[in-house]
C-alpha cells in the first residue's frame, strides 16, 4: 500500500500538470483568438486546469478503493496490472 | 410641693388611665367571656340533654324490642354492660331451651321411677289377693283344677321360651302401659322431687341387668300367677261348693214344695183327717224349712259367686297374660254355676207359684168350709163340729131349719152361680189379664235372665276365642323367635367359619413369610460365598490382564515414542525452513515441510489441526523474516508520518498538505518503550510508530503488530500490507512453536525416564 500511495501521488501530479498545461494552452489559444492577447484567459485556463487537476487528485485520494483501469492493447502481451485494493 | 403633688397626681392619673382601659377591657372581656361562657354552658347543657335522652330512649326501646337490644349490644362495645345494669340480663330466649331440656329430661326419669313404683304395686295386689277372705280348701273341683294346671303349665312353657330367647330391653312397656294412668296422678305429686333428678340421662341397661330384670319379672309373674291361681282355685272351690249346696237346697226345696202341694191337693180332695192335716203341716213345715234352707244356701252361693267374681276381676286387673286362661276358666265356671243356680231358682219359683195357687184354692175351700160351719153353728148353736155324725140326733125343726137354710143356701148359691156365670167372662178376662201381666212379668224376667245368660255366654265365648287367638299368636311368636334364634345361630356359625378361614390364612401367611425369610437368608449366604470366589477370580484375572496391558502399553508407548520423534524431527525441519528467509525475499514455501509434518503427526488430531492451521500464503509463498519486516517498517515509517493527519473522512488535498507539514515539523522519539496500558493519547500515530519500532528493535513483532494495528485512516491503509505480512509471519511462527511444543511434550511424555 505504500507503493500505491506513491503511485497515486505520481498520477495525481502528472494529471494536474497535464491539466494545467492543457488549460494554459487553451487559455493562450483563447486569449490569442478571442480576447485580444489579454492575460486573463491564460490564467483562467491554467487555473481551470489546475483546479481540475486538484479536484481529480482530491477525488482520487478520497476514494482509495476505486480501481483505476488500464487500457491493455491486445497485440501486446502484458501482465495485467491489478491495483490491489487497500 | 404642689408640683410634686401634681406630678404624682398626673402620674397616678396616667397610671389609672393606663389601668382603666385594661380593666375596661377586662370587664368587657369578662362580660363577653361571661356571655360566651353562658352560651357555651347552654350548648353543653343542650348536648348533655340530647345525649342522655338518646341513651334513655335507646334503653327503653331495647327493653321493649330484644332484637334492637341484641343489635346494639353487638355493635356498641360496652352497651351490653350498660343494658345489663339498666334492664337486667337479656337471656330470655336462651331460657326456653333450658326449660324444654328440663321438661324432656323429666319424663324418662319419671318413667323409671314409675316403673319402680309399679313393680311394688302388683306385689301389693298379689298380697291383697292372697289376703282375700280365706275360704276352706276343700275338695277342688276337677275341671277348674285341670284347666288351672294346664294354664300354669302353659305359662311356665311360655316363660321358659321367653328366657331362652334374649329379648331387647324394653320391659317397661308392658308395665308402663298399665301404669300410665298412675303416671298422671303421681306426676302432679312429684314434680318437685323429679326436677333435681332431671339431669340424669337414660342409659341403655347392660345385658346382665336386663337378664336379671327379666328373671325378676318372670319370677314375679310366676308368683302372681301362682297366687292368683291359688286364690282362684280357692274361691272357685268354695263357690262351687256353695253353689252345689244351693242347688241341692233348691232341689230339696222344690221337692218339698211339690210334696206339699201334692199333699195339699190330696188333703183338699180327701176327707178331713187329722193325720193328713198333720202330714200337711209337717209338709208345710218341711217346705218352709227347705225354702229357708234354700234361701240361705242361695244367699251363700251368691256371696261365694260374688267373691269369686271379685277375685276374678282383681286378677283381671293385674293383666298378667299367663293368668288369662285361668281367669277365663274361672269365669266360665262362674257363669255355669250362675246359670244352674238361676235355672233351679226359676224352677223353685214356678213350683212356688203353683203352690201358691193351690194354697189359695185350699184357703178358699177352707174359708168356705169355715163359713158353712159358722152358718151351721149359727143355725144350730148346740151342734158343734162333726155334724155329719149327728144325723139321728137332730130334731125336726132343726132339720127343717137346716133344710130351709139349705134351700136358701142353695138358692143363694144358684143365684151366685148365675151371677158367676154371667160374670164368668169378665172374671175370666180379668184373670186372663192378670195372668197375662204375670206372664209378661215372668217372661220379662225370664227374657232378662236368659239375655244376661246369653250375654255372659257370648262374652265368655269371646274371651275364649280371644285366649285361643292369643295362644295361637303366642305360638306363632315363639316359632318366629325360634326362627330368629336359628338364623342367629346360623349367622354366628357363618361368622365363625369366616373367622376361622381368616385366621388360617393369617397363620399360613406368617408361616410362608418366615419360610421365605429363611430361604432368602440361605440364598444370601450362598450368594456371598459365590461372590467372594468370583471376586478373587476377578482380581486374579484383572491382574493378568493388567500385566498384559502393561506389556502392550509398553509396545504402544514405544511406537508412540517413535512417532513422536518423527514428529519432532519434522517440526524441527519446518522451523528450520523459517530461517531460510533472506533479507527481502520470503522463505521457501513451507508446503513440503508441512506435508511432512502432517504425515508424521499420524493420529494426533491436535497436531493435524495445527498442521492444517498453517496459513495458505505461508505454504505457497513462504513468509518473510522478521528482519525484512523490520526493514520494511523503517521505510514505511516516513510514509506513515506523512499521512498521519488523514483519517477516514473526506480529506482534501489541503489536509494532505497539512499532514505533510506536520510530519516535517513534528519530531518524535525514534524508539520509545510502550507502556503496559495504552491510553487514548498513546494512540497518536507518531507515538505508536515509536513504540512499534522500539518493539521491533527488541524483537517483539507481535506487540509491534498490535501497536501498528492501532493506526487509523490513511496511515492504516498504508501499513496494511506490512501488517498482513507481519500477521502471516506471526501465525506461522505460532503454529510452528505450538507444534514444536507439542512434539516436545509428546516426546517428553513418551521417553522413558532413566
Amino acid at each position: 500500500m505504500a507503493d500505491e500511495y506513491g503511485r497515486k501521488w505520481d498520477r495525481c501530479l502528472a494529471d494536474t500538470a497535464l491539466k494545467t498545461v492543457t488549460g494554459l494552452g487553451v487559455g493562450i489559444v483563447f486569449s490569442v483568438l478571442l480576447f485580444k492577447r489579454r492575460t486573463w484567459p491564460v490564467s483562467l485556463g491554467s487555473g481551470f486546469g489546475l483546479g481540475m487537476g486538484y479536484a481529480n487528485c482530491q477525488h482520487d485520494f478520497r476514494s482509495p478503493y476505486l480501481i483505476h483501469g488500464h487500457m491493455v492493447k491486445v497485440n501486446q502481451i502484458q501482465y495485467t496490472v491489478l491495483c490491489r485494493p487497500a | 410641693m404642689l408640683r410634686v403633688c401634681l406630678r404624682g397626681a398626673n402620674a397616678t392619673a396616667r397610671r389609672n388611665c393606663g389601668r382603666t382601659p385594661l380593666t375596661n377591657l377586662q370587664h368587657c372581656r369578662h362580660y363577653t367571656a361571661g356571655e360566651t361562657s353562658g352560651g357555651a354552658a347552654k350548648v353543653v347543657a343542650a348536648g348533655l340533654v340530647t345525649v342522655g335522652g338518646g341513651i334513655g330512649g335507646a334503653i327503653l326501646y331495647a327493653k321493649w324490642d330484644h332484637k334492637f337490644r341484641a343489635a346494639v349490644e353487638k355493635n356498641v362495645p360496652y352497651s351490653d354492660w350498660l343494658l345489663g345494669l339498666a334492664l337486667g340480663p337479656a337471656s330470655q330466649d336462651g331460657g326456653f331451651p333450658v326449660k324444654t331440656q328440663m321438661e324432656i329430661a323429666q319424663p324418662p326419669s319419671m318413667m323409671e321411677k314409675q316403673m319402680k313404683t309399679s313393680k311394688a304395686k302388683p306385689e301389693k295386689k298379689v298380697k291383697e289377693a292372697a289376703e282375700s277372705p280365706a275360704k276352706e280348701t276343700g275338695p277342688v273341683p276337677a275341671q277348674p283344677a285341670q284347666s288351672l294346671e294346664e294354664a300354669s303349665a302353659e305359662a311356665t312353657h311360655i316363660i321358659s321360651a321367653i328366657s331362652e330367647v334374649p329379648s331387647v330391653p324394653a320391659p317397661c312397656d308392658t308395665e308402663a302401659a298399665a301404669v300410665k294412668e298412675e303416671c298422671k296422678e303421681t306426676a302432679a305429686v312429684q314434680p318437685d322431687t323429679e326436677s333435681p333428678a332431671a339431669a340424669e340421662p337414660i342409659k341403655e341397661r347392660p345385658v346382665e341387668e336386663v337378664a336379671a330384670r327379666l328373671a325378676q319379672q318372670d319370677q314375679e309373674e310366676q308368683d302372681i300367677v301362682a297366687s292368683i291361681s291359688a286364690s282362684l282355685e280357692e274361691s272357685l272351690a268354695s263357690s262351687a261348693k256353695a253353689t252345689l249346696q244351693a242347688i241341692g237346697a233348691q232341689e230339696a226345696a222344690l221337692q218339698a214344695i211339690t210334696r206339699h202341694t201334692h199333699k195339699l191337693k190330696e188333703a183338699m180332695e180327701a176327707e178331713e183327717k187329722s193325720a193328713q192335716w198333720k202330714d200337711l203341716e209337717a209338709a208345710l213345715a218341711d217346705r218352709t224349712g227347705a225354702v229357708d234352707d234354700a234361701g240361705a244356701a242361695l244367699l251363700k252361693a251368691n256371696e261365694a259367686l260374688d267373691s269369686l267374681k271379685s277375685v276374678i276381676d282383681k286378677s283381671k286387673g293385674l293383666k298378667a297374660s299367663a293368668v288369662r286362661p285361668l281367669v277365663l276358666a274361672a269365669e266360665e265356671n262362674l257363669h255355669n254355676m250362675v246359670v244352674d243356680l238361676d235355672k233351679v231358682v226359676t224352677k223353685v219359683q214356678s213350683a212356688e207359684s203353683e203352690a201358691k195357687i193351690v194354697s189359695q184354692y185350699s184357703e178358699l175351700v177352707n174359708e168356705a168350709k169355715q163359713q158353712f160351719q159358722r152358718e151351721v153353728s149359727s143355725l144350730t148353736p148346740e151342734i158343734q163340729a162333726n155334724w155329719k155324725g149327728l144325723t139321728g140326733k137332730l130334731s125336726v125343726d132343726d132339720l127343717n131349719a137346716l133344710i130351709a137354710h139349705a134351700h136358701r143356701r142353695i138358692d143363694q148359691l144358684n143365684r151366685e152361680l148365675a151371677e158367676q156365670r154371667v160374670r164368668e167372662q169378665i172374671h175370666i178376662d180379668a184373670a186372663l189379664e192378670q195372668q197375662k201381666l204375670e206372664d209378661q212379668k215372668a217372661l220379662e224376667k225370664a227374657v232378662n235372665t236368659s239375655l244376661q245368660h246369653f250375654k255372659e255366654e257370648a262374652r265368655l265365648e269371646q274371651e275364649r276365642k280371644l285366649s285361643e287367638l292369643r295362644e295361637v299368636m303366642e305360638a306363632e311368636m315363639r316359632t318366629q323367635l325360634r326362627r330368629q334364634a336359628a338364623a342367629h345361630t346360623d349367622h354366628v356359625q357363618d361368622v365363625l367359619k369366616v373367622q376361622d378361614q381368616e385366621l388360617r390364612a393369617e397363620a399360613e401367611q406368617v408361616l410362608s413369610s418366615k419360610m421365605l425369610e429363611q430361604e432368602t437368608c440361605y440364598r444370601q449366604l450362598s450368594q456371598e460365598q459365590l461372590d467372594n470366589f468370583t471376586l478373587d477370580m476377578n482380581t486374579a484375572y484383572a491382574r493378568l490382564k493388567g500385566m498384559e496391558e502393561a506389556i502392550d502399553s509398553h509396545v504402544v508407548a514405544e511406537e508412540q515414542a517413535r512417532k513422536a520423534h518423527q514428529l519432532w524431527l519434522s517440526v524441527e525441519a519446518l522451523s528450520y525452513t523459517l530461517k531460510t528467509a533472506d533479507a527481502d525475499s520470503p522463505t521457501v514455501p513451507l508446503e513440503s515441510a508441512a506435508q511432512v509434518v502432517r504425515d508424521s503427526c499420524g493420529d494426533s488430531d491436535f497436531a493435524l489441526a495445527l498442521a492444517s492451521a498453517l496459513p495458505e500464503q505461508s505454504l505457497q509463498r513462504g513468509v518473510y523474516s522478521e528482519a525484512s519486516l523490520r526493514a520494511r517498517f523503517n521505510s514505511l515509517r516516513s510514509l506513515v508520518r506523512r499521512v498521519a493527519l488523514i483519517d477516514e473522512s473526506h480529506n482534501s488535498l489541503y489536509q494532505y498538505f497539512l499532514s505533510y507539514l506536520q510530519a516535517v515539523l513534528l519530531f518524535e522519539a525514534k524508539q520509545e518503550a510502550p507502556p503496559a496500558h495504552l491510553s487514548s493519547e498513546d494512540l497518536d500515530p507518531f507515538k505508536l510508530l515509536s513504540y512499534a519500532s522500539y518493539c521491533l528493535e527488541h524483537g517483539d513483532l507481535e506487540l509491534a503488530a498490535k501497536l501498528v494495528n492501532q493506526l487509523r485512516g490513511e496511515a492504516r491503509r498504508v501499513v496494511e500490507d506490512w501488517l498482513t505480512e507481519a500477521r502471516l509471519t506471526l501465525e506461522t511462527r505460532q503454529v510452528i512453536s505450538l507444534l514444536s511444543a507439542y512434539a516436545n511434550a509428546v516426546g517428553l511424555g513418551t521417553t522413558q525416564a532413566p
